[in-house]
C-alpha cells in the first residue's frame, strides 16, 4: 500500500488537529460510559441521597432476575428476528435493482429513503399503520380472520416492533448488498450460465458466496442496530409491552434507569450491554474478517 | 462436433447502437476460425452471440444442424474460456472442472475421471485441490481450458484467453491451445485482437472492422492478398507499406519516382499502393528504384527495420542487418509482390494474386 506519510515537525500540532474528535469522544463516550461502570457497583438509598459501594452485588442480581432474563430472551429474538427479515428483503431487492440496468438509480434512491427517517417517526410510522382500532393493517388482518392486537398478545408486539425496526435497516443492507453484487463479475454468472446453472442455483452457488463478505460484515452490523439503536422504536410503539414481552434490553436499561430511577442495577445492565458490543466487535474484526475469504 | 453457421447475423443494441452487421460465415467440424480485429469490431459481440450470451437481433446461427437462436447457453453445446478466466474464486480447482458437470447431473465417477483426464492432459493434477487464488496467471488459464475440456462440447469459444498473460507465456500457451484443439478436433472460435495470435493459430482468419467482415481466408492468404487496405494494415508486422502512386499505362508513380510494372497494371490513375517491408530491398546502382531518405532504424536481431521516406511519403523496409547505411539510399521493390487497392473503397483491385497465397496450409504433425 502506498500511502502519503505526512512528517509534523511541530510536536503540538497533531494532538491539536486531532483535539476536536478526542474532546468529543471523551466527552460523550468515555466519560459517560466510566460514568456507567462506577455507577454498577454503587446501590443508591431511594430518596438519593447517599450511595453504598457493593461490588458485584447489582450484576448478581440482575442474573437472578426474571425480567432481566426475559429481557435477554426478547432481545434474542428480537435481533434474530430483525437481521434475518432486513438482509433477507434488502438481498432480494438489491438482486432486483442489479437485474434492471436503466431505472436501478431511480429504485436504489427511493429504498434508501428510509434511513433518513429517525426512529421514533419510523416508530409512530408502524404504530399508526399497525394500530388495532385505526390501523390499515389490523383493519386487512380481519378480513382474514385474524384479529391483531399488540396490546394484547405478545406475539403480536414482537411482530410490530420487528417489522418496524427491519424496515429502517433495509435501506443500509441495500446499499452494501447492491455493491457487493456489483462487484461480482460479470462474467462468473456467465460462466456458470454456460455450465449449466439456471439462475437459482447461479446465485446460490456462485454469486451468493461471493457476497459472503457483505453478508457477514451486515449481520453483525445488524445484529448491534437491534440490540442497540432501536430504543425509540420500542418506544414509540409498545413501550415494552404487554407483559414485558418487546421489554429488550435496551429499552430496559431506561425503563428502570430513567423511569424507576434504579441507577445502580441500570448502570449493570448498560455495562453488560457493552460488553457484548466489545465481543460482537472483536468478532467482526477478528474473526470475520479473516474467516470469510474465499 | 459440429460445424458452426452464422447466417447474415446482425447485432442492434437497445437504444439503436449496432455493433455487428450482416456476418456470413460458416466453419467446418473440427476447424480453427480466429476472428481478429481492432477493439470496437464486433468481435466479441459476434461471439458471445454464438455463446448465447447475447441476443441475435438479425439472423440465424446454427451450432450443427440446429438453429440456437433462442436456446439457452447451456444447452448450446459449447464451452468459454474468458479474458479474465471467470474461474469460481470460492471453489477448489477440482469443483470449478466439475461445475458443469454437476449441473448436468453427470455420475460422480464419471465427473471424477474426466476431471482427472483434463486435469492430466494440462498438467494441473497437483492443483486440484487449490483455490484459483492460489495459482498462477498461466495456472489458471490452465484451469480455465480444463473446465472447457471436461464437458466434451461440440465447440470451444475463446474470448481473447491469452491477453492477461505475459509476452513469453502468451507463446507458450498459444501453442498449447493449438496443439490441444488439433488433438481434440474441436470446433473452435477464437476472438483476439493480436494478429500474431491470430496468424499462428488460425485455419481461416476472420478479419473483421466496424462490425463488418474485411476478409475470410488461411493465414497466408490474408497475408500475401489482402482484400482492403484495411487489412492490409492490420495484418502483418511491421504493417504493411501504403502509399498513394499513380498508373501511367505500364508505369507506376510514387512521388518522384517511376517504376516500371512489366506488363500488369491493373487499371489506371490513382491507386493505394500496398508493399510489404521485407518486399523492398536495396537497390543496386543499375536498376530502377526508388530514391529513399533514411530518418531511423529499429533493430529486430534477425532483421534492421529502415524507417525513412519516398517524395513525402512513409515507407518501412526490412534489411539484413549487415547492409551499410547511409541517410540518402534507393529501394527497389519486386513489381510482382506489389498490391493495388483502390484510392475510393479502400478494396483490392483484382489482378496478381502473389503464389505463396495459394500455397496449401501445412498439415499438422500429431
Amino acid at each position: 500500500m502506498q500511502t502519503k506519510r505526512t512528517v509534523f515537525h511541530s510536536r503540538v500540532l497533531p494532538y491539536f488537529l486531532l483535539a476536536p474528535q478526542l474532546i468529543i469522544t471523551l466527552i460523550f463516550f468515555v466519560w459517560p460510559a466510566a460514568q456507567a461502570i462506577w455507577q454498577s457497583f454503587l446501590r443508591q438509598d431511594p430518596f438519593g441521597l447517599k450511595a453504598t459501594f457493593v461490588w458485584f452485588a447489582n450484576y448478581t442480581r440482575l442474573l437472578d432476575d426474571p425480567d432481566y432474563l426475559n429481557a435477554l430472551g426478547a432481545t434474542f429474538v428480537f435481533s434474530v428476528g430483525v437481521t434475518v427479515l432486513s438482509m433477507g428483503l434488502s438481498l432480494l431487492f438489491a438482486v432486483c435493482v442489479n437485474r434492471v440496468l436503466r431505472s436501478g438509480r431511480f429504485y436504489t434512491t427511493l429504498l434508501v429513503w428510509p434511513y433518513a427517517v429517525a426512529p421514533a417517526a419510523a416508530g409512530l410510522l408502524w404504530w399508526f399503520m399497525f394500530n388495532p382500532s385505526v390501523g390499515i393493517i389490523p383493519y386487512l388482518l380481519s378480513f382474514l380472520g385474524y384479529e391483531w392486537n399488540h396490546r394484547l398478545h405478545t406475539g403480536d408486539a414482537m411482530v410490530l416492533i420487528i417489522i418496524a425496526a427491519a424496515w429502517k435497516q433495509i435501506s443500509y443492507n441495500f446499499l452494501f448488498f447492491v455493491a457487493g453484487l456489483q462487484s461480482v463479475p460479470q462474467s462468473l454468472t456467465e460462466a456458470a450460465a454456460i455450465d449449466g446453472a439456471g439462475p437459482f442455483k447461479r446465485f446460490w452457488t456462485v454469486v451468493f458466496p461471493l457476497l459472503s463478505p457483505t453478508t457477514f460484515f451486515l449481520a453483525v452490523i445488524n445484529i448491534t442496530y437491534a440490540m442497540f439503536d432501536t430504543f425509540g422504536i420500542v418506544d414509540a410503539t409498545t413501550s415494552g409491552g404487554p407483559s414485558q414481552s418487546t421489554n429488550i434490553l435496551v429499552y430496559k436499561v431506561y425503563a428502570d434507569g430513567f423511569i424507576g430511577l434504579n441507577l445502580g442495577p441500570s448502570a449493570a445492565q448498560s455495562v453488560i450491554l457493552m460488553l457484548i458490543v466489545v465481543v460482537l466487535t472483536v468478532v467482526q474484526f477478528r474473526w470475520i474478517e479473516r474467516k470469510v475469504q474465499y | 462436433m459440429a460445424s458452426i453457421d452464422v447466417e447474415n447475423v446482425g447485432k442492434v443494441y437497445s437504444g439503436g447502437v449496432r455493433a455487428v452487421t450482416d456476418i456470413k460465415l460458416n466453419i467446418a467440424d473440427g476447424e480453427f476460425i480466429v476472428l481478429v480485429g481492432p477493439s470496437g469490431c464486433g468481435k466479441s459481440t459476434l461471439l458471445r452471440m454464438v455463446a448465447g450470451l447475447e441476443t441475435i437481433s438479425e439472423g440465424e446461427v446454427k451450432i450443427g444442424s440446429r438453429v440456437v437462436n433462442n436456446v439457452e447457453p447451456a444447452d448450446r453445446d459449447i464451452a468459454m474460456v474468458f479474458q479474465n478466466y471467470a474461474l469460481y474464486p470460492h471453489m477448489t480447482v477440482y469443483n470449478n472442472l466439475a461445475y458443469g458437470l454437476k449441473n448436468r447431473g453427470t455420475p460422480k465417477a464419471e465427473i471424477d475421471a474426466r476431471v482427472a483426464e483434463a486435469a492430466r492432459m494440462l498438467e494441473i493434477t497437483q492443483y486440484l485441490e487449490r483455490k484459483p487464488r492460489a495459482l498462477s496467471g498461466g495456472q489458471r488459464q490452465r484451469v480455465a481450458m480444463g473446465r472447457a475440456i471436461v464437458r466434451k462440447p461440440a465447440a470451444f469459444l475463446f474470448d481473447e484467453p491469452l491477453s492477461n498473460l505475459d509476452a513469453k507465456l502468451r507463446v507458450s500457451m498459444r501453442g498449447e491451445i493449438k496443439r490441444l484443439q488439433r488433438r481434440l478436433g474441436t470446433t473452435s472460435i477464437y476472438v483476439t485482437h493480436d494478429q500474431l495470435e491470430a496468424m499462428t493459430l488460425a485455419d481461416r482468419l476472420v478479419v473483421l472492422n466496424g462490425g463488418q467482415i474485411e476478409q475470410i481466408g488461411a493465414p497466408l492468404e490474408v497475408y500475401h492478398a489482402p482484400a482492403s487496405t484495411f487489412v492490409a494494415s492490420f495484418i502483418g508486422s511491421p504493417a504493411m507499406n501504403l502509399v498513394k502512386g499513380e498508373l501511367h499505362g505500364d508505369k507506376l508513380a510514387i512521388g518522384p519516382a517511376m517504376v516500371a510494372l512489366n506488363g500488369f497494371a491493373p487499371t489506371s490513375g490513382a491507386v493505394t499502393v500496398g508493399v510489404r517491408a521485407e518486399d523492398l530491398r536495396i537497390a543496386r546502382d543499375d536498376e530502377e528504384a526508388l530514391p529513399f531518405h533514411l530518418e531511423y532504424t529499429e533493430e529486430l536481431g534477425a532483421q534492421r527495420l529502415i524507417h525513412g521516406t519516398v517524395g513525402d511519403q512513409q515507407i518501412t523496409a526490412a534489411v539484413s542487418p549487415e547492409i551499410a547505411l547511409s541517410p540518402e539510399m534507393r529501394v527497389a521493390v519486386d513489381t510482382k509482390r506489389l498490391h493495388f487497392f483502390s484510392i475510393d473503397t479502400g478494396k483490392r483491385l483484382p489482378g496478381n494474386v502473389p503464389a505463396e497465397a495459394k500455397l496449401a496450409p501445412v498439415e499438422p504433425v500429431i
